[in-house]
């Protein structure tokens, strides 16, 4: 049998999708990732908004978002774990993934606010909106595509990191993963890897759907619409 | 602190082969990254298929590319061109996206210049496309760097991680200091190649600087 | 009325960009702020409706200080168009055109139907509403602009060099639409230009900056091309400086001289024995000039038809014309005779330019027109 085979079986085998294999991981995978992403966005949106909107401290975001991509992961989970204790070790872990969560989401939503054309910005002030009308009706809906553009790099970056989550005792599909290293069985192991990538690819998909739908046609990219009025 | 002291020699050689296991994907991907990126800037249809591609390809978390490069390139699990092959697809995901973008941004009056004072399309590309796009490549490439060097340590959960190796045993050995020595030499590298590529980029882009001159 | 009493706008770093301005602007006319860049023109255009707050001075809006409301509530009732319009992309143009009877408390339906109203006041079709504003041209933008200006019915209108950033031809038809607009409406505009010929078509009174912030000279167009205060204004109103103040006097003085015309379709020999000087006139069957002939033109045809005619110079409307079309005609006009039509369009006569010149004379001495 080869390699893709064992793998094959593996992904099909009925005893892997019972309710304690594949599902179980799979919502453990999920609920890391949806409990992190709102807290992140709770932290992330409204700070990047203000600093985008009074356009200050915008230098600070860019070097945070710089410094904490160098940040090994891995590193800060076997770090914050142990030290909180294996009780806490969701708390632990979701504190991992905020951190990692934040800074695309600040960036983005930041850059957003901030990159709207100042045209619009000073018609807005210029008819009689107050601050707040200007950011809410005119600066945030116009900062949509790139929040959601933000949404969707750190949702990545947080499934990618949860997938690590197993080395610490947490579940996850990254349990497939670990485990098959641990017991010399790559078909699991390859498996949990196959399972993985599709997660992240559903989820960008998904999350493109989404930003389709809610961003303002106004706001579609002219060159698409060109493109496909010659092809 | 003592552990730190009395690693010292084993953190500097380890930081060594992290470097390699980093950059050696940045500078393949960069040269993979370079032509594919100039036909994406080229063609439409070229690029209508790298750059989702791309796109895809940037979307698989590390971990599981990592375990699944044997089945694509027939190596074995341990093999640490699995992690070296790994960060060269994300590297030219990357950079194929920022070498069409910096190349679709050279001002089409310069190109075209370029063409009536007789460049042929190659010589152009190297004498004036390329170097124009420098800026904005180079960002990519300090992403890449950056980010390569972090996931470096991912591959220590399959055996091959340089300093990551750090985190897996100071994680089962109860040893904080060592996984915290992993992190600062990791960060270290990161600013080091950071302030390296700055200083590359401005040595690279002489006539840059004369803009911010007063 | 507006009034600008001793307004000053110095920055922190120490420059003055306003200096003292004293200026009062008349209800219901175009009040055009001109100058070269860094006079301070949009500075003070912007500190009507409090965009920028004046460092010193007071401005009175209906002789109340703009200070005693709050910002956002002055600017609901004074329309405000900007250079690229500053629509708001991801809004279509029919909300774009209802965001201040919205703000105001207007209900979404209502605003809509009156803002479907008003893209057909500035000249654009209703379907349009629907569409954003990325996907209209550029001057479509601005009539868009104008239209959202002027939804809450603002008696105050602010335009910032609302049209400098379309091609000259759109530019053209929308001062057209501003003036015919203005005719209908009759708001008191503040108009601000880098562009002097802009200034004297749209203006009602202008006034110049100097760099630095200070007024250089208040006064109608005529009065700037006849009388400029001093050389910044002489030659910043620039070169034709005489000729363009030709378009303020009225033509009511200049006689118009007969004018020898021809039937289209008439017999060549018809034609040859109706030249004057050598030229005719030929007219369609209202008697509205479409072209000239002559003895050359005539000599190898024996019917006068629409592709021999040599095409004529501009047309001078006697009632309403000014000695600037006058003259032109006369110049333009391959004959060195300028036609002159009614307001139906029918040739009434010729002029030629001396007696352009001879009527601007008279004029002068008249007093009519300052020396």
């Amino acid at each position: 049998m080869s390699v893709f085979e064992q793998v094959w079986v593996w992904l099909t085998s009925p005893d892997n999708w019972a309710a304690n294999g594949i599902p179980l991981r799979l919502l453990e995978h999920l609920r890391y990732t949806a409990t992190a992403i709102p807290i992140a966005a709770l932290i992330a949106v409204p700070l990047g908004a203000y600093i985008g909107h009074t356009r200050r401290g915008g230098t600070l975001v860019v070097g945070l978002l710089n410094s904490v991509r160098a940040l090994p992961e891995l590193g800060m989970l076997v770090l914050l774990v142990p030290a909180m204790g294996l009780l806490l070790a969701f708390e632990a872990l979701t504190i991992v993934l905020v951190l990692i969560a934040v800074p695309p989401l600040l960036a983005g939503t930041y850059a957003g606010v901030r990159n709207v054309e100042p045209s619009i910005v000073d018609a807005a002030r210029g008819m009689g909106m107050s601050e707040r009308e200007v950011l809410f009706g005119v600066e945030l809906p116009n900062a949509l595509p790139l929040m959601l553009g933000a949404l969707r790099a750190a949702t990545l970056q947080v499934i990618a990191t949860a997938s690590i989550a197993a080395f610490v005792s947490l579940g996850g599909l990254g349990r497939f993963v670990i485990d098959g290293n641990a017991l010399r069985q790559f078909d699991q192991m390859a498996g949990g890897a196959v399972l993985i990538a599709a997660l992240a690819i559903t989820a960008e998909l998904v999350l493109a759907g989404v930003q389709w739908l809610v961003v303002s046609p106004g706001l579609r990219p002219t060159r698409t619409r060109k493109r496909k009025a010659t092809t | 602190m003592t552990w730190i002291l009395d690693h010292l020699d084993v953190l500097f050689t380890t930081s060594l082969d992290h470097l390699w296991l980093a950059l050696i994907p940045v500078v393949a991907g960069l040269l993979i990254s370079l032509p594919l990126g100039w036909m994406a800037s080229r063609w439409r249809l070229a690029k209508s298929i790298l750059v989702p591609t791309a796109g895809m390809l940037y979307t698989i978390p590390s971990l599981a590319l990592f375990v699944l490069m044997p089945l694509i390139l027939g190596t074995r699990i341990l093999d640490p061109l699995n992690v070296i092959a790994a960060l060269t697809i994300y590297t030219v995901a990357l950079l194929v996206r920022s070498v069409a973008d910096a190349l679709a941004a050279v001002p089409p009056a310069v190109t075209a210049a370029a063409t009536a004072m007789g460049y042929r399309p190659l010589g152009r590309f190297f004498a004036v496309e390329l170097p124009l796009a420098v800026p904005v490549l180079l960002a990519g490439v300090r992403v890449a760097t950056v980010s390569n060097i972090s996931l470096v340590s991912v591959g220590a959960l399959i055996g091959v991680g340089g300093l990551g190796k750090f985190f897996t045993e100071g994680y089962q050995r109860g040893n904080p200091a060592e996984i915290i020595a992993a992190i600062v030499a990791i960060l270290v590298l990161a600013l080091l190649m950071e302030i390296i590529l700055v200083v590359a980029g401005r040595a690279l882009t002489p006539w840059a600087r004369t803009g911010g001159a007063r | 009325m507006i009034e600008f009493q001793a307004v000053t706008k110095r920055y922190d770093d120490g420059t003055v960009v306003v200096d003292s301005l004293d200026l009062t602007i008349e209800d219901g006319g175009i009040t055009v702020f001109v100058g070269p860049s860094g006079c301070g023109k949009t500075t003070s255009l912007r500190m009507i409706n409090r965009m920028i707050d004046a460092t010193s001075g007071t401005i009175l809006l209906d002789g109340a200080d703009i200070r005693a409301q709050s910002p956002a509530k002055l600017r609901r009732g004074i329309g405000y168009v900007i250079q690229h319009a500053g629509l708001f992309p991801h809004r279509s143009v029919l909300d774009n055109v209802a965001t201040v009877p919205v703000l105001l408390g207007t209900r979404k339906s209502t605003a809509r139907k009156q803002a479907a109203e008003l893209l057909e006041r500035v000249g654009l079709p209703a379907e349009l509403g629907k569409r954003y504003p990325s996907q209209l041209s550029g001057g479509q933008q601005q009539r868009v602009g104008v239209a959202r200006a002027l939804a809450a019915n603002p008696p105050v209108l602010l335009m910032d060099e609302p049209f400098s950033a379309v091609d000259p031809v759109v530019r053209d038809g929308l001062q057209e639409e501003l003036l015919r607009l203005q005719s209908d409406l009759g708001k008191t505009i503040v108009f601000v230009t880098h562009d002097i010929d802009e200034a004297i078509k749209l203006g009602d009174k202008v006034a110049v900056l100097r760099v630095g912030g200070r007024l250089a000279q208040y006064a109608t167009p005529a009065e700037l091309l006849a009388r400029p205060a001093d050389d910044f204004v002489a030659s910043f109103v620039g070169r034709d400086r005489g000729y363009r103040a030709l378009g303020f006097l009225s033509a009511q003085g200049v006689p118009v001289g007969p004018v020898a015309t021809v039937a289209l379709g008439a017999s060549a020999e018809q034609a040859r024995a109706s030249l004057d000087n050598g030229w005719a006139v030929v007219v369609d069957e209202a008697k509205r000039p479409l072209g000239w002939v002559s003895e050359g033109s005539l000599s190898t045809v024996d019917q006068v038809r629409p592709e021999d005619l040599v095409s004529g110079g501009s047309l001078f409307e006697v009632d309403s014309g000014t000695l600037r079309t006058a003259l032109d005609s006369a110049l333009s006009s391959p004959a060195a005779l300028g036609i002159a039509i009614d307001a139906q369009g029918a040739v009434v006569g010729g002029v030629v330019a001396d007696t352009v010149v001879k009527a601007l004379a008279d004029a002068r001495r008249c007093g009519e027109v300052p020396t």
